[in-house]
C-alpha cells in the first residue's frame, strides 16, 4: 500500500508523520534527535531507504546524520562539510550549519549535494558519509565577494540552497544564494554562470542590479515535467524562468495588491508545469515576515503566473501571525496531488485537493524549517 | 588524563567522562576524536578554533589555545556554554 511520510524539521529535532494514499490520519514518529536543530531532513528518492539529516546543536558544530532504518539508529557522517584551512595568518570560515540538501541525478547513486550557512557548496559520493567542498564556489574570490559578511545574509545567517538538478542531465546545477543570485553549472560545479538577468532588488538604494550581490532568491523550484522551467520566490517577488531564456520575468506582479509578492517558499505540481503555489507573507515597512494582515493564505497559479488564486479554506480568518519558510512547503506526486506547509508556530497542515481545503493536523510542534513529502 | 564530558557530547562516549592523553590540548582533543570518532569537530571548527559554545578548562582555568601544554594528571573539563533558549 502507498505511504506517504512526512519529513518534518524542526529547531528543536525533526518528526516523520505518516499516512496511507488517502492522508487522512497520520501517525506520528518522533521526535527524533530532540533538542538539535535540524534544517533539513530529506528521503533518498533512488533507493527511499536512505535519509539524511543536517543538524547541530546550540552548543556542538554541525554534523549530518544517516539513516536506513528511518531512524531507529543513526550513523554520524565521518567528514561532515567544512570549508578548507585558511592559510596561516588569514580568517578562514567555519560552517555554521548545513542548510540544504539535495540527492543527486537518479543516474549518480550516493551522490548527494549540500548548502550551508556562510554560503558553501558541498558534494558527497558516498552516501553523506563524507563531503568535498567545491572549490570553484567556496575559494573563488569572486564567489567570495558576491556572498558578502554574515551582515549580508539572513538573521541566522547568509544561505546557500536550492541545489537543483536538472533531471534530463546530471551535469546540470542549479544554486541560489541569500543573497548572492542564481547560479548555473553545465560541467558538474567545475565552473559556474550567473543567472540573474530580470530579477530585481531591492528599490531605493541604487542598487545595481547586474550584481549577484544584491540579489536574495528565496527558493527555487524546477518543474519536473518540464526542466526548462524554473519558478522562484525572491526577496523582491515571483518569477519564472522558461530555458533557454535568460531572463527571469516577474510573474508575482499579477498578484493581488494588497498581499504583495513576498514570501519565503514556492512548490510546483509534478506534473503541470502551469500550477504553482506560494505562501505570501509581509514585506512591507519593517519586514514583519508574518501572514499579510495575519490572515494566512497559499495562492495557487494555474497558467504559469498570469493569474493567481487564494486558497485559505480552513485556514484561520484572522490573527493568525505565522509564515512559512522556504524549505517548508512542498507537495507530494498523487492525483490530487497533496499540498504541505510547515509554520514558524509550529503547526502542520494539509492539503489533499491541490490546496482547495487545508486541515491543520500537528500543532505545538518547535518552529518548523522544512517539510518534505515522500511517496513510498 | 581525566576529561569530563558534557551532557551533549555524552552520545559519543556514554558516559560522562574519558581518558585521552597528549602534550597539548590539542593532542587531548584528537586521542578523544580517535576513541570517539567525530566529537573534535563537535567543539573544534575547520579553522581549528575553539566553537562559540564550548569552553575547555584545564586545572580549573579556562584554555584559550589548542597549543597550550597538558602534563599526565591534568583535570579537563568540556563545557557546554550558554548557548540560548
Amino acid at each position: 500500500m502507498t505511504t506517504i511520510a512526512l519529513l518534518v524539521s524542526t529547531r528543536k529535532g525533526a518528526w516523520i508523520f505518516r499516512a496511507d494514499a488517502m492522508r487522512t490520519t497520520w501517525a506520528v514518529d518522533g521526535p527524533h534527535f530532540l533538542g538539535h536543530i535540524i534544517s533539513h531532513l530529506v528521503l533518498d528518492p533512488r533507493d527511499q531507504i536512505t535519509l539524511l539529516a543536517a543538524a547541530k546543536t546550540g552548543h556542538l558544530g554541525p554534523t549530518i546524520f544517516r539513516s536506513t532504518d528511518w531512524g531507529s539508529t543513526w550513523q554520524e557522517a565521518a567528514r561532515p562539510p567544512a570549508f578548507a584551512k585558511a592559510p596561516e595568518g588569514e580568517a578562514g570560515r567555519a560552517v555554521d550549519h548545513t542548510f540544504w540538501l539535495t540527492p543527486a541525478h537518479s543516474n549518480e547513486p550516493n551522490v548527494w549535494y549540500a548548502g550551508t550557512s556562510p554560503q558553501g557548496l558541498f558534494r558527497s559520493a558516498d552516501g553523506g558519509m563524507t563531503w568535498a567542498a567545491f572549490s570553484s564556489i567556496n575559494d573563488d574570490p569572486q564567489y567570495r565577494e558576491w556572498m558578502g559578511s554574515e551582515k549580508d545574509g539572513t538573521p541566522d545567517g547568509p544561505k546557500l540552497h536550492s541545489i537543483i538538478v536538472d533531471p534530463r542531465d546530471p551535469s546540470h546545477l542549479y544554486f541560489g544564494m541569500s543573497g548572492g543570485g542564481v547560479h548555473e553549472s553545465l560541467d558538474r560545479g567545475e565552473t559556474w554562470r550567473v543567472l540573474i538577468t530580470g530579477m530585481g532588488v531591492v528599490e531605493g538604494y541604487d542598487f545595481d542590479p547586474s550584481k549577484p550581490t544584491f540579489h536574495d532568491p528565496h527558493c527555487l523550484r524546477i518543474c519536473p515535467s518540464n526542466p526548462n522551467r524554473i519558478y522562484q520566490q525572491n526577496h523582491c517577488g515571483i518569477y519564472r524562468i522558461d530555458r533557454p531564456s535568460e531572463c527571469w520575468v516577474r510573474i508575482g506582479r499579477n498578484m493581488p495588491k494588497e498581499v504583495g509578492d513576498i514570501g519565503f517558499t514556492m512548490t510546483v505540481h509534478p506534473r503541470d508545469d502551469q500550477t504553482a503555489w506560494v505562501f505570501p507573507m509581509d514585506g512591507t515597512a519593517v519586514w514583519p515576515r508574518t501572514s499579510p494582515d495575519g490572515k494566512p493564505a497559499v495562492y495557487r497559479t494555474q497558467d504559469g503566473g498570469e493569474t493567481w488564486q487564494r486558497k485559505d479554506a480552513g485556514m484561520p480568518r484572522e490573527q493568525a501571525w505565522w509564515t512559512v519558510k522556504r524549505q517548508a512547503m512542498c507537495c507530494d506526486s498523487h492525483d490530487p496531488v497533496g499540498l504541505y506547509f510547515g509554520t514558524t508556530s509550529g503547526e502542520l497542515w494539509i492539503s489533499r485537493d491541490e490546496g482547495r481545503n487545508w486541515q491543520c493536523i500537528a500543532q505545538h510542534l518547535p518552529e518548523i524549517y522544512a517539510v518534505e513529502a515522500a511517496v513510498l | 588524563m581525566n576529561v569530563l564530558i558534557p551532557s551533549a557530547l555524552r552520545s559519543y562516549t556514554e558516559r560522562g567522562y574519558a581518558e585521552a592523553s597528549g602534550s597539548t590540548l590539542d593532542e587531548v582533543l584528537v586521542d578523544l576524536d580517535r576513541q570517539y570518532p567525530g566529537i573534535r569537530f563537535r567543539m573544534i571548527d575547520e579553522q581549528q578554533q575553539l566553537r562559540r559554545h564550548i569552553r575547555i578548562f584545564v586545572n580549573g582555568v579556562s584554555a584559550h589555545a589548542l597549543s597550550q601544554s597538558m602534563r599526565p594528571g591534568d583535570d579537563v573539563v568540556i563545557v557546554q556554554a550558554l548557548s540560548g533558549g
